[in-house]
């Protein structure tokens, strides 16, 4: 079938300036930026009709040919209605994101950082626990087992409190409470990055 | 046997009830169900040991998937059903006594035990190979739940995992084992396969049987906790003491030895086998003797004991010869009877005295002497002595070892395995007597234990299971007689072999002096000089590095597994949508286009660049272009947007030149409607656009931007080049004449043709609709909004806190001067407004043009059934009506003007689409069929009415009730947040008499 050039260049460049705005930060400028892709998209559908042709409205003596495709158009009418609505609730979303937090601007998740600055250490698996000789444990009295055991490594207690993590040294007690629900080691600053 | 089983898992999902009735009574109601079991078992000897070998069940399941309930009981599956059960039960009973009365979840421990031994019971007799791993995976379950009991201790948890971990892994290769194995043999039917499987092994899929059998090997390494899995098995011992005793000594860590035993007469020859058994058993024989001299915890001892046990027996069943055979379950009946007896004893002990340490326990035995003899009497069966079951086996296994040390197959290896088997006999004797001597010893420079007596129900089991080794070993004739047929299996058929009794050989007391007699005795004075010499023995052990250590290789294992994880978390997961939106972008241009420059195909021929029939799409093209450009470097809020909307004018007039004036008018309609609603949601927001990223990552999306278009132009040249079939839609105008009664047929298509389509988007439309209004609402939809009538004169949106000395000040006196004069009510709530804020122009226009839109949003939906328009048109349309007036008169007049609910006009419009969609199927028609009905009125004439019009007028509903919604929350909603702002302002300044920047500023925007 025939490709019309003249509408796949303008739909190339509307997509290169939508991608262009939807990687920015701010939410306006996304916004904007999935309009010129959805224009873009419904260029696209728009080409798939061909030559323009006669509009499609019935007339016994054309030939089905000779009309502009109707079906290409009928999905574009929905698309446009659908962006609209798209829109409105993206307006919703940057008016709220406003009201509460006074930006315009998609932040990096702070949780997402969290997880990335946090070491691999795992209080669960990783600490040292004692060793139990007794499933009575009310009359164990003084259990000294460290040095006895085939699990976990002999040696003074200074070099067992640490750990390595993530590159770094550092005390097993802090690397067990960062794996507590709802600690904040990585403080975010009011930028939304991290440290 | 499905019996069995089914009141194994009834009683146990019955088991919480019962507990919350009789307490850790109940543990005897539940016992009662193994030893029923176990009665029942003694009664089917007959049968299993008939001609027919085997008692069969098979009943149907999933027959599509080819699973079934196949059982099948024959002599290797009855003699571990009697370990199971027997010992289950004992275990039980015993439990009633090891437990308080008031220990938590008890109901829940006894559930899982017996369905442990139900489990285990289905899996030994399983007759299907997929059945078989249900069941074996099934006890790994109940395992890592019956571990993690006390499940507020880390350690319990932890080792728990470590169990499940292993097992699992090794259950995943088993499986996939089974399927090879079923797959090639065509069935998976254990005993069908048994028979087939020198046809197996010798014919052309013998390599992949092979291969197959070791990954079915692999599943009973780790599930017997043989090297290098078996670290996991003396961490289990956080388990309490009777499931260690039943699960990890008599029950399910044989489920390795089974099924070891259960492939041996087909499939010992394969290649790996020998191999693979022999040497992974004789080193886990080595490493659980050696460190199990090294433990303090008797309960470890034990549990290093089984490991070096499990080895053994691996290399006697799995070597695959019939007096092997004999002496291998020989030995694990042996075993199952020792080991859970000294299992219980340090229950017992542990829960007498409150330790297990033999560094502090001390004169147990003169506290209890009968406990003493009890385990005397299991240690000393372990360790070989003769008159008991452990000697007799133990005889059996060096009889057998030696045969094969001097077969020449075997080669040098033959005599390394017997060199070896007897080392680990010794380091079984030593450790046995160290066994007994931290556990009952007097030790010099240690209290005596403080010892509470036992009752006799808690001595039971463990006396009934020694009582049980005596026997055996005294008369092992019954037992030899329940083995022979099993070892049958393994017998060669040559002539001069003799029959297969002979060539087992038998289970006796005395075999006279043999070569096994003298490495028994060997044993003995080797395994005295190591235990009184254990001092020396230590230090040297303690020369060994500590790192030689299968658990902390599996510490290791899974820390660089939680390293590597977290640092490609940390890699992936930025939590910065550009980086994500750049990467997935990167690929979706970076592919296509590699590919298409990698096949190197030629554009298609009838490319064209201005279309003979609208050649000024080129200028509308440039103008688009250059408003997308602009829209990019626009820095101010507005300007950006009223670029956008440009390139949405300049598309409209493309749908135009294109022959689509439906698109052109809607997309008209909408573009307007959408810059309204910009304005009205951003008035709050800063008026300058800053670009935050930097130079760097600039050049990064524009390439990004440039490629992703490029790629685009070229995928659609491609994509379109290629089409080849004959469009759907030249049938369409045809269709809509004929079918649809229009001569539309955009719009025919959107309300009959494809009415499923339509139907879908106008719910999208309801659904984001309410999502705005909920956005700016948070609750409500704003349908309580007070009517103009109760608002007084020029109230809304009044300015507060302009300076007055201003010019501001000034001109907002002259406006509200003009304003006090009487005026026209051009729109009915008008007058609310503040006056500064009206103008007359503008509702004098309002009011002119406001019916005459209706009217023609009505002719649009009306009429689109044959011209440009439709419902979306429409409803567009009377959107658009409203929006003017409420720019004109506020909020109160759009109040006026919809005195109904946005919520309400969205549920009808979607109730009349509905409605015309499912009417035609009550008539006997289709869903949205649509009838043409043709009748005459007076005035009109002739009237041509097509049922399809209905659903067009529930999409103008539902746009309508879109746009309000939109009004009501970006634009009324917004204006009443602003006024009580500024209101609230005002009130700041009458109380501090200053003005409050900030908020002015605000208000005024």
């Amino acid at each position: 079938m025939s490709v019309n050039l003249t509408l796949l260049i303008i739909m190339g460049a509307l997509y290169a300036c939508g991608i262009y705005l939807i990687l920015e930060r701010s939410l306006t400028r996304v916004l904007l930026g999935l309009m010129l892709l959805a224009n873009a998209t419904n260029l696209l559908i728009l080409a798939t009709g061909g030559y323009a042709g006669l509009a499609p409205l019935y007339s016994k003596d054309t030939a089905a040919g000779d009309y502009n495709d109707p079906l290409p158009q009928a999905l574009i009418l929905t698309s446009i209605v659908i962006s609209f609505a798209v829109t409105a609730f993206m307006l919703g979303i940057i008016y709220r994101t406003w009201v509460l937090a006074r930006r315009d601007e998609i932040q990096d998740d702070v949780e997402d950082l969290r997880v990335a600055e946090t070491p691999s250490f795992d209080a669960e698996d990783d600490a040292e626990i004692p060793i139990e000789t007794s499933e009575f444990p009310l009359t164990m009295v003084g259990t000294d087992g460290g040095d006895v055991s085939d699990h976990g490594s002999p040696g003074d207690p200074a070099d067992r409190a640490k750990v390595v993590a993530g590159g770094k040294e550092m005390p097993a007690e802090d690397a067990a409470a960062e794996e507590k629900p709802g600690s904040q080691n990585v403080a975010p600053t009011p930028e939304g990055d991290a440290k | 046997m499905i019996t069995v089983l089914a009141v194994h898992f009834t009683v146990a999902v019955l088991a919480p009830l019962m507990f919350r009735a009789w307490g850790r009574n109940a543990f005897y109601a539940l016992a009662a169900v193994p030893a029923g079991s176990f009665v029942w078992l003694l009664l089917q000897h007959g049968p299993v040991y008939s001609d027919a070998g085997a008692i069969a069940e098979v009943n149907p399941w999933i027959p599509g998937l080819h699973l079934e309930f196949a059982f099948r009981m024959d002599p290797l599956a009855w003699i571990l059903s009697l370990l199971v059960l027997g010992v289950g039960a004992l275990v039980l009973v015993y439990c009633a006594k090891y437990f308080g009365k008031n220990d938590q979840d008890l109901g829940g421990f006894g559930a899982q035990l017996l369905a442990f031994a139900g489990a285990m019971f289905g899996l030994v007799v399983a007759d299907d190979l997929l059945l078989l791993f249900i069941f074996w995976e099934l006890t790994t379950i109940l395992s890592y739940l019956l571990i993690g009991f006390a499940r507020t201790r880390l350690a319990a948890r932890r080792s728990a995992l470590q169990a499940l971990m292993i097992t699992t892994a090794g259950g995943l290769a088993m499986l996939v084992g089974l399927i090879m194995l079923g797959h090639t043999a065509g069935t998976y039917r254990i005993s069908a396969i048994m028979d087939m499987a020198p046809q197996l092994v010798a014919g052309s899929s013998g390599t992949l049987v092979s291969a197959a059998v070791v990954l079915v090997l692999v599943g009973a390494i780790t599930k017997s906790a043989l090297v290098p899995f078996h670290f996991w098995l003396p961490g289990a011992m956080a388990a309490p003491t009777p499931v260690s005793a039943y699960l990890h000594a008599a029950a399910m860590v044989k489920a390795g030895i089974y099924l070891v035993a259960r492939l041996a007469p087909g499939f010992s020859e394969t290649a790996y086998w020998q191999p693979v058994v022999l040497g992974l058993g004789l080193a886990t024989m080595l490493v659980g003797g050696y460190r199990a001299l090294r433990q303090t915890d008797i309960k470890l001892i034990l549990a290093y004991g089984t490991v070096s046990q499990l080895g053994f027996l691996t290399m006697v069943v799995g070597l695959g010869t019939p007096d092997a055979a004999l002496a291998g379950l020989a030995m694990l009946l042996a075993h199952g009877l020792f080991k859970a007896t000294l299992f219980l004893v340090v229950g017992i002990i542990d829960h007498q005295s409150g330790t297990r340490d033999v560094r502090k326990l001390s004169g147990v035995f003169r506290s209890s002497r009968a406990l003493a003899v009890v385990a005397g009497i299991g240690a000393a069966s372990m360790a070989g002595v003769p008159l008991l079951a452990g000697f007799v086996a133990k005889e059996s296994v060096l009889e057998a070892f030696v045969h094969h040390a001097a077969d020449p197959e075997a080669g040098p290896w033959g005599m390394v395995v017997l060199a070896g088997l007897v080392l680990g006999s010794v380091l079984t004797f030593a450790y046995s007597a160290r066994f007994m001597w931290g556990a009952f010893a007097n030790k010099p420079g240690v209290e005596p234990t403080p010892f509470k007596a036992i009752s006799p129900a808690f001595l039971a089991a463990p006396a009934i299971l020694s009582l049980l080794t005596i026997g055996y070993g005294l008369w092992p004739v019954p037992v030899d007689a329940w083995i022979q047929p099993y070892a049958a299996l393994f017998a060669s058929p040559a002539a001069d072999a003799g029959t297969p009794a002979e060539q087992a050989g038998h289970l006796a007391l005395w075999h006279g002096l043999t070569p096994a007699l003298g490495l028994t005795a060997l044993t003995f004075v080797l395994g005295l000089a190591m235990h009184f010499g254990r001092n020396a023995v230590a230090r040297l052990q303690s020369l060994v590095p500590a790192w030689v250590d299968g658990d902390r290789g599996y510490q290791l294992t899974i820390g660089a597994l939680d390293d590597v994880a977290v640092w490609i978390t940390g890699r992936t997961q930025r939590g910065s949508l550009y980086f994500y939106l750049a990467v997935i972008l990167s690929v979706a241009f970076a592919l296509p286009l590699t590919v298409m420059l990698l096949s190197g195909k030629a554009l298609p021929d009838n490319l064209y660049l201005v279309d003979p029939g609208s050649p000024l799409q080129i200028v509308v093209g440039a103008v688009i272009v250059i408003g997308a450009l602009a829209a990019v470097k626009a820095n101010k809020r507005f300007l950006a947007v009223l670029m956008v909307s440009v390139t949405g004018y300049g598309i409209a007039l493309m749908f135009a030149l294109q022959s689509a004036p439906d698109l052109a008018l809607t997309q008209m309609l909408v573009e307007t409607i959408v810059l309204v609603a910009f304005v009205l949601a951003m008035r709050s927001l800063p008026a300058e656009l800053r670009d935050r990223t930097g130079g760097k990552y600039r050049v990064a999306r524009v390439i990004i931007g440039l490629a992703f278009g490029t790629t685009m132009v070229f995928a659609a040249i491609y994509a379109m080049g290629a089409r080849v079939a004959t469009p759907v839609s030249l049938q369409f105008p045809q269709l809509a004449y004929e079918g649809g009664g229009g001569l539309n047929i955009v719009n025919v298509t959107l309300v009959d043709i494809r009415a499923w389509d339509t139907f879908g988007e106008i719910t999208v439309l309801a659904l984001a609709a309410t999502g705005v209004a909920s956005l700016i609402f948070v609750r409500g939809r704003g349908d309580k909004i007070q009517m103009s009538a109760s608002v007084a004169e020029g109230t809304v949106g009044r300015r507060h806190g302009v300076d007055p000395g201003s010019r501001e000040a000034a001109a907002l006196a002259i406006s509200r001067k003009f304003a006090s004069a009487t005026r026209d009510a051009w729109i009915v709530a008008g007058r609310t407004l503040a006056p500064e804020r009206r103008s007359i122009i503008f509702e004098v226009v309002t009011r002119l043009v406001f019916h005459s839109m209706i009217i023609f949003s009505l002719y649009l939906l009306l009429a689109g059934h044959n011209l440009p328009g439709g419902g979306f048109a429409g409803g567009l349309m009377a959107g658009l009506a409203l929006t003017i007036r409420y720019l004109a008169g506020g909020r109160f007049e759009l109040r006026e003007a919809t005195p109904v609910s946005a919520g309400g006009l969205l549920g009808i419009g979607l109730a009349v689409a509905a409605l015309s969609g499912i009417a035609p199927l009550l008539l006997g028609g289709q869903v949205f069929q649509s009838a043409i009905v043709e009748f005459w009125l007076p005035v009109f004439g002739d009237i041509k009415f097509v049922t399809s019009t209905l659903f067009d007028i529930g999409v103008y509903i539902v746009v309508v009730g879109l746009v309000l919604d939109v009004l009501r929350s970006l634009g009324a909603e917004i204006d009443e947040h602003f006024d009580e702002r500024s209101m609230a302002a005002a009130e700041d300044e009458e109380e501090t008499g200053s003005i409050p920047a900030g908020t002015t500023v605000e208000a005024k925007a």
